[in-house]
């Protein structure tokens, strides 16, 4: 059932951002262009999707899941160095090619060569992320060891 | 504003919003497309199957749109492969680091006011406004 909900859900997200023209970066840029011909269509997209989802929100939060034990809130929430830099290093790569991850995957079904380099590298560097997230957390297990021994 | 089209922005933005109402009423979690995909990544992860078929399903949406008359055209990419690379290679690092990306921490985030994700889309939002004002405005002339 988590599948067929999760397929459901991915579905729904495509139709939305194909509907909005979202997965068009050109679009994007466009709307990030508040100094040329801006077009505020993603500010309606945000706007729509907030308001829709804050209100499902509202419904899911007293609740347990249909499919699950529990919801799996966010637990972060400390602003740090890495959300800053993260938002940052994400921020640039948006700004040069008008694509963030969602669209980006959704845009595998035109098969453009551009476009699969582009996810290429973003996986790529996902990867590195998390192969650098394991080795600081096996360091840091391996320091409070050393410490408890 | 000439190519503003705000009808359709605001059908496709409340679909996205019922995904993440969905997805979190359904199964619990955050449909963040950053984290969907970060998640899968390595050898024994948990939860790879839901992760997967949302993966599916997004990449379905566009495919049968063109079955019923949407035509999706080719993605409007950067001429230069070292500017393609790089945008990916710090799309990539940068959502896993700061945790989220526009839908993680720009609606479903948003969405219950989390400060983490407020932060986080007010600064992407502002360094990808100042990215694209210096390349078409600055060095684009």
């Amino acid at each position: 059932m988590l599948m067929l909900a999760g397929l459901i859900c991915g579905f729904v997200f495509g139709w939305g951002l194909l509907i909005s023209g979202m997965m068009q970066p050109a679009k994007v840029l466009a709307f990030l262009d508040v100094f040329g011909a801006w077009d505020p269509s993603l500010l309606v997209v945000m706007i729509a999707a907030l308001g829709v989802g804050s209100a499902g929100y509202a419904i899911a939060r007293p609740r347990a899941p249909l499919f699950a034990a529990r919801n799996m809130w966010p637990e972060k929430t400390t602003i740090d160095a890495p959300l800053i830099l993260g938002a940052t290093m994400f921020g640039v790569g948006w700004g040069l090619t008008g694509l963030c991850p969602g669209p980006a995957i959704e845009n595998l079904a035109t098969l453009s060569p551009r476009l699969v380099v582009f996810v290429a590298a973003m996986i790529a560097c996902m990867a590195l992320h998390s192969v650098w997230q394991r080795r600081v957390a096996a360091q840091q297990a391996m320091v409070t060891a050393n410490v408890d021994g | 504003m000439a190519n503003f089209t705000p009808l359709s922005a605001a059908i496709g933005g409340a679909l996205i919003g019922l995904s993440a109402a969905l997805l979190m009423l359904s199964t619990g979690r955050i449909a963040g497309i950053s984290g969907i995909v970060g998640g899968l990544i390595g050898w024994n992860v948990p939860d790879r199957n839901w992760r997967i078929a949302f993966i599916v399903g997004l990449i379905l949406a566009p495919l049968s749109g063109s079955l019923v008359g949407y035509a999706v055209a080719e993605p409007q990419m950067p001429a230069s492969w070292t500017v393609i690379v790089i945008a990916g290679l710090l799309v990539g690092f940068g959502t896993r680091l700061g945790g989220g990306c526009t839908s993680g921490h720009g609606v479903c985030g948003v969405a219950r006011l989390s400060p983490r994700s407020l932060v986080a889309t007010t600064v992407f939002m502002a360094v990808a406004i100042v990215v694209v004002a210096i390349t078409r405005h600055v060095l684009g002339g």
